[in-house]
């Protein structure tokens, strides 16, 4: 029937350059996710090569992850240990931490439409972060006391904050801008909980808690890492799920609707899973700042707003720049660590300020 | 295909917008929805694409009650193009106007669906932006796009809210004439919210008239638009004439 429409006025082979024009940049796009890729793969290896110990340099850095799967060479016990027990969960959970963000990042940004949104802005990471304070402070989480308090607390906490913000919004029938106004008004309300916690706390509960705040990767162990890349893979694949239904939502709900997607219940899918990612690896690594922020919106610049290859290409992003940042932390200052969120702030905070005033077309508005 | 409306009644806190309208369009016909502005020309759109949900009353489409049908099928079979449309992300033309085919993507998007995109495009003369950014352009290419992602839908019926309002002359002539190659060669059953009577009259097979949120009056353009029925819906006084082809031209002369 389409064929009707468009008549005899057209020739088979008439809109041809329009096709391949757009399977052109479909393989563009395909190839600067393929690079990230390989980015944050080649910087990863870099990176376990680098790092305070010095009796060893980086080949045999390199030669102890390969004696572990074929029998090449003998590498000293301790290089074992620094590379192995340090160093690689490290860098394994900065790539998986900073796939996590970037991904929640692009896809709260693109179902609640708005360029503003990201784990900060809707409460997950103070609420974490009041849940963290109060397990360091009193010694109790809300399953107990024990080795994981503060994780479990922070996770909870976190997960609540967003469900508390969306059923506030949801009585004013779900309106975008209620749901942001509320994780702002959140946001204060913990930061004020934090402050008390501090102001009332000893001396080492509050360089604990001061320290969880700035966010870092040092105290990573293999388990979590096994814990955790099952969870962000899988939740980043079932978000990918989704890129359609997201596309068609920025249009606008009306059109997503009208072509037969149900709005809220995609809305509220998405918001969980993200908001789920997030909170699994925040209350493990502490508040991380900017990645989830800024990293969908460079992306956006790369590679456009479709969100088949943005969400991808976010989450790679979020990795390469947690792993640069991380391994800065590691090695500027040897032998002491600058906290990484300190770090992606300090880094991220004058580039997004330089795209906002660089940028040509302003899609913000 | 046909579309039926009977008794269709919603309301909107409390406040009730639409009261026993009833109307139907046959296969490849162009159906006009006048009236003042409140009296519920958009409102009914909506309620037709299942947008929003009447409270009564039902939408029937080739024979299936609408509101029984899983949103998918639904969705192949009608069209809607919103009185505006804003991105808040940049997407490119053609990114925006393959959104229209979701209803009939699984997860890959064909060499079929690339071409119908494509000469769909070319088809509305806006081939040229296919990369372009959507915020870059104007109000009358927006406005074609949000065509164009209608048509790839490759509906039966299609749904327009104002098509021409915020459009300069000759845009509005190239949309009105774009419906009416729909509806003559894909026989695609139209129906569109008018503010501008002339056109109304010169591009719909049938007019109808609302008020006060109620059905007016039915008709041919010739029946409906006629200087008592636009004196008592509109509150104004006007002349009628007949344009070149026949048609009713409206030209309005004072408010009551």
């Amino acid at each position: 029937m389409i064929d009707d429409i468009f008549g005899d006025d057209f020739e088979d082979d008439d809109a041809l350059n329009v096709e391949e024009t757009y399977t052109k940049s479909s393989w563009k796009k395909t190839l600067i996710i393929l690079a990230l890729f390989a980015a944050v793969a080649a910087f990863a290896v870099a990176a376990v090569t680098i790092g305070a110990a010095s009796s060893f340099g980086p080949i045999e850095a390199l030669e102890t992850i390969i004696s572990k799967f074929l029998p090449v060479s003998e590498p000293s016990s301790f290089a074992q240990l620094i590379v192995l027990q340090l160093r690689l969960p490290r860098i394994l959970m900065a790539i998986i931490t900073g796939i996590s963000l970037g991904v929640a990042g692009a896809v709260m940004q693109g179902v609640l439409r708005n360029p503003l949104v990201s784990p900060y802005t809707l409460g997950l990471s103070s609420g974490a972060a009041c849940g963290a304070a109060i397990a360091i402070v009193f010694g109790v989480g809300i399953l107990g006391s024990g080795r994981y308090i503060i994780i479990v607390n922070a996770f909870f906490f976190s997960l609540f904050t967003m469900a508390l913000v969306y059923g506030i919004s949801r009585m004013r029938g779900t309106s975008v801008e209620t749901l942001i106004l509320a994780g702002v008004a959140m946001s204060y309300l913990f930061s004020a909980a934090i402050s008390s916690l501090k102001y009332f706390s000893g001396n080492e509960a509050l360089r604990e808690v001061v320290f969880w705040l700035m966010g870092g990767l040092y105290t990573t162990k293999w388990e979590n890492v096994v814990l955790l890349a099952p969870i962000v893979v899988l939740f980043t694949l079932l978000l990918v799920r989704y890129s359609w239904d997201l596309n068609a939502m920025s249009a606008g709900e009306e059109v997503a609707s009208s072509l037969g997607i149900n709005v809220n219940r995609v809305r509220i899918i998405c918001l969980v899973l993200a908001s789920v990612l997030t909170a699994s690896v925040i209350a493990f690594t502490g508040i991380i700042g900017f990645i989830g922020l800024v990293s969908p919106h460079v992306c956006r610049l790369l590679i456009g707003s479709d969100h088949r290859y943005l969400i991808p290409a976010s989450g790679l992003l979020g990795a390469f720049v947690l792993l640069v940042s991380d391994t800065a932390c590691r090695t500027v200052v040897q032998p002491t660590e600058i906290p990484v969120g300190i770090v992606t702030s300090f880094i991220g905070v004058p580039f997004f300020l330089y795209l906002l005033v660089r940028r040509k077309r302003r899609w913000w508005q | 295909m046909k579309l039926k409306v009977s008794d269709l009644t919603f309301s909107y806190n409390g406040k009730t917008t639409l009261e026993n309208i009833s109307l139907e369009v046959e296969k490849g016909e162009a159906v006009s929805l006048v009236g003042p502005n409140g009296a519920g020309k958009s409102t009914l759109i909506k309620c037709i694409d299942r947008i929003l949900k009447p409270q009564r009353g039902s939408v029937i489409v080739d024979g299936k009650e609408s509101s029984r049908m899983a949103s998918k099928d639904f969705s192949k079979m009608m069209g809607y193009v919103p009185q505006s449309t804003q991105e808040i992300f940049p997407y490119t033309v053609f990114d925006i106007v393959l959104m229209g085919r979701r209803p009939h993507i699984g997860w890959r998007v064909t060499k079929r669906d690339v071409r119908i995109v494509a000469r769909t495009l070319k088809f509305m003369g806006i081939d040229d932006f296919a990369e372009r950014y959507f915020d870059e352009l104007s109000g009358g290419e927006k406005q074609k796009i949000a065509m164009a992602r209608a048509i790839v839908q490759e509906p039966n019926v299609l749904l327009l809210d104002e098509p021409t309002s915020n459009l300069d002359i000759k845009h509005q002539l190239e949309v009105m004439k774009t419906v009416r190659l729909l509806v003559q060669r894909g026989g695609i059953s139209t129906i569109m919210a008018m503010h501008d009577l002339n056109l109304a009259s010169r591009f719909s097979d049938k007019i109808v008239m609302l008020k006060d949120n109620r059905v007016f009056e039915v008709g041919v353009p010739e029946s409906v638009l006629i200087p008592e029925n636009i004196e008592k819906v509109y509150g104004v006084r006007a002349n009628v004439i007949k344009d070149g082809e026949g048609r009713p031209y409206v030209m309005p002369l004072d408010p009551i």
